[in-house]
């Protein structure tokens, strides 16, 4: 089987989880998402290992390190989404805001309070 | 000998050092005697080194006239030959080395004696007139200050040292002409004081910079020896005459003397008329070789004296304080001098110096015995104090004909020295200084006139006055003053009336043709006074100069002028600056803060807090920087 094959396959589910990232709402599926991307990953270390007939393996070795990573990334994730669910009822990325600075009208004060007289 | 001139001159210094530090020194303990104990304190710190002083510089005199010294030719070569002269040490500049020089010659001497006199008689008068005062203390030291920076010009051997006493002299001026401050008035004419005499120092540091340059050193022997060209003396010597005519209230720059009234009235007698104005004159004197030998300074001087002397004598006939009328005749009578300096006379200049300094001293202790005793300075409030104060009569009796020339006080040699000196004199303005130094001595003759008709004889016009404003001294009591303001004046008294014998006995003789002259004008010009007051007392014979007597009370509006000319344009100026400053320097350091706080908040607003649109971001940046490494590689 030609290498090609493979990587196009793989170079789709990475496109596929790139979108997923960035578009969908909810956080288990942009969760669902990063795993398709590390998937990609995945395919493209099996393929590249058999294509250059690796001896020792190491590509195969490697994605069933990348598997460990991200079931243990998953667990990690659920976990989190459960508890912002639990604090704030809802999963939608959207709308967990709290990263975001607060807005102030500009020129209205500096923020550290020193005024600008 | 020199160590008795550097006592001389030191003594006052550490009078003043004593009196600002040890006065008040451990009296706190003291409770309710504490101010009186600091004031006695004062008194005496005050009182001993002037008198040690005076003592040492007359023992200086008789040493000096019984020396024989290297004589220059000059008029005091005869009277006192001797010389001192001493070196402390000589700062290397690099360019023009300092020398620390103290002198002491007959002119110094003469001088010399003058200060110590009139600074004595005014610290003793100080004691009575500043009673209750609680600032004495400060006051007397600056009196001592003063005293000692005084004698630092008279015996200064070098320009710089010269210059230092100079300044000090400034400075003890400002000091103690703002001396009640409380009152805005007062401040603000010690100020004015302080910046019109720098205007004229100014041109003084650089008259001696241009001299000192030019001589290679600032010794006074050095300089009056050395070989300069004339152009540069000229220059000189005019830069030195900007100096004169601000420490000397000469115009252009007299508009500060009469203000300056606003001091003490024993200030007035010191420094506003007997011995800082007239160190304009002593320093034209001491540098005399030098303005001889540049005549048209001399005759530059000559105008200005010239215009001062009849200007000044006709604003003092208007003058309804007592004060301004004895600021303006000492503008006048200094003026007098400058005329004989620049007629070609220094014996007559130095001769009407010291005798104008007795008589001057003693009207101002006067005036201010007269002002002590009525509780104003105005004219119009005295009247009648013939008979309530009879020593004060008297003695300004003969202040006054000593300022109007009369024989036989002192006024009367010096002033016809003067004026024989100016008929004599050559240069394109002769004519001119002496039809003006004629006309002063008539108008001189009306206002002494005046002002003493007004003050001792008519109707009295005494009233208790209401609690007086700092300044004005006390409330009317009718009695005379306490005897240690009489005795100073008593005392003074005696020199103004003989010094003028004495002066002719030294040397000085009397023209009589010029001298009948003078006394015919200086009678004529008293006689329509008297006959103005005769026919009405209750009114002012000032009433004689009809439309021009507005003019004249304004001085002819030369501060009017230079509010207008000077003083406001530059305020405006200062005012626009200070608009520049608060809205283009400080608007461009807030404005450049502002702009970055606008630009900042534009690019807050990707800070939105969608992870999301962080992360498409980041990609974006990713796809970017591949392009560009596909694309530029």
């Amino acid at each position: 089987m030609h290498v090609v094959y493979p990587v196009v396959v793989s170079a789709l589910l990475f496109s596929i989880g790139v979108y997923g990232v960035l578009a969908r709402r909810n956080a288990i599926l942009v969760l669902m998402s990063v795993e398709l991307m590390l998937n990609a990953v995945n395919l493209n270390l099996v393929a590249f290992d058999v294509w250059l007939g690796d001896r020792l393996h190491g590509g195969q070795v490697l994605t069933l390190f990348v598997i460990v990573i991200a079931a243990a990334e998953v667990g990690l994730g659920l976990a989190i989404v459960l508890a912002v669910f639990r604090t704030r009822r809802t999963v939608d990325v959207d709308r967990l805001r709290a990263l975001a600075e607060v807005v102030r009208a500009p020129g209205s004060g500096r923020p550290d309070g020193e005024d600008a007289s | 000998m020199i160590v008795v001139v550097a006592l001389i001159v030191l003594l006052p210094f550490a009078a003043a050092a004593a009196g600002l530090l040890a006065t008040r020194l451990g009296t706190r303990n003291l409770g309710a005697r504490s101010e009186p104990t600091a004031y006695r304190r004062a008194a005496w710190f005050a009182i001993v080194p002037a008198a040690v002083s005076a003592a040492l510089t007359v023992w200086l005199a008789a040493a000096l006239a019984g020396g024989a010294g290297a004589s220059e030719g000059r008029f005091w070569s005869e009277l006192l030959p001797g010389r001192v002269e001493g070196t402390l040490t000589v700062v290397e500049t690099g360019s023009v080395p300092i020398s620390l020089t103290l002198r002491a010659d007959g002119l110094s001497v003469l001088a010399g004696i003058l200060v110590v006199v009139v600074a004595l008689a005014v610290q003793v008068y100080s004691v009575g007139y500043m009673r209750d005062e609680p600032r004495y203390p400060s006051y007397s030291a600056f009196v001592s200050l003063f005293t000692s920076a005084m004698l630092l010009v008279v015996y200064a051997g070098d320009l710089i040292v010269l210059y230092v006493g100079w300044e000090i002299m400034g400075l003890c001026s400002y000091l103690l002409i703002g001396h009640w401050w409380e009152d805005r008035a007062n401040s603000r004419a010690a100020v004015k004081a302080f910046l019109v005499t720098r205007l004229g120092d100014v041109g003084f540091l650089f008259g001696i910079f241009v001299l000192g340059s030019a001589a290679g050193g600032f010794r006074i022997d050095d300089v009056l020896r050395a070989d300069i060209p004339r152009g540069t003396l000229v220059v000189a010597t005019l830069l030195l005459l900007a100096g004169v005519a601000g420490k000397s209230a000469q115009v252009p720059l007299q508009t500060w003397l009469p203000d300056a009234m606003a001091g003490p009235t024993p200030i007035s007698a010191l420094i506003h008329a007997a011995t800082m104005v007239a160190a304009g004159i002593f320093v034209v004197a001491r540098l005399y070789p030098a303005f001889l030998a540049a005549p048209p300074t001399l005759d530059v001087l000559g105008v200005v004296a010239a215009v001062g002397m009849l200007g000044a004598a006709l604003a003092a006939l208007a003058q309804d304080d007592l004060k301004r009328v004895l600021a303006y005749s000492t503008i006048s009578q200094l003026a007098y001098m400058a005329a004989a300096l620049a007629a070609g006379s220094d014996r007559a200049a130095m001769f009407h110096l010291v005798s104008h300094g007795a008589f001057k001293a003693l009207l101002f202790l006067c005036a201010g015995l007269v002002i002590h005793h009525v509780g104003s300075n105005l004219i119009s409030h005295m009247g009648g104090l013939r008979r309530a104060l009879p020593v004060t009569f008297w003695t300004m009796t003969i202040g006054f004909a000593a300022l109007a020339g009369l024989p036989p006080a002192s006024g009367f040699f010096s002033k016809d020295a003067v004026i024989s000196a100016v008929e004599h004199g050559t240069g394109p303005a002769q004519p001119f200084v002496y039809a003006s130094a004629l006309l002063t001595v008539g108008v001189t003759g009306a206002y002494a006139a005046r002002a003493w008709l007004r003050t001792f004889f008519g109707p009295a016009r005494i009233e208790p006055l209401a609690e007086p404003p700092p300044g004005v001294a006390h409330v009317f009591d009718g009695r005379e003053a306490p005897s240690s303001m009489l005795w100073p004046a008593g005392v003074l008294a005696v020199p103004a009336l003989l010094l003028g014998l004495a002066g002719s006995a030294a040397g000085v003789e009397v023209e009589w043709g010029p001298a009948a002259v003078s006394l015919a004008v200086a009678l004529l010009g008293a006689g329509i006074v008297y006959a103005l007051w005769r026919a009405a007392p209750e009114q002012d014979p000032a009433r004689l100069l009809g439309p021009f007597r507005v003019p004249c009370e304004r001085a002819f509006y030369v501060d009017a002028a230079y509010a207008a000319l000077i003083a406001r344009p530059i305020l405006r100026l200062a005012r626009g600056v200070a608009r520049t400053d608060a809205r283009v320097v400080d608007g461009a350091v807030r404005g450049s803060g502002r702009a970055t706080l606008g630009l900042s908040g534009l690019v807050r607003l990707a800070q939105n807090g969608n992870a999301q649109l962080y992360v498409t971001g980041l990609l974006a940046g990713l796809v970017l920087i591949a392009v560009a490494a596909v694309v530029l590689t």
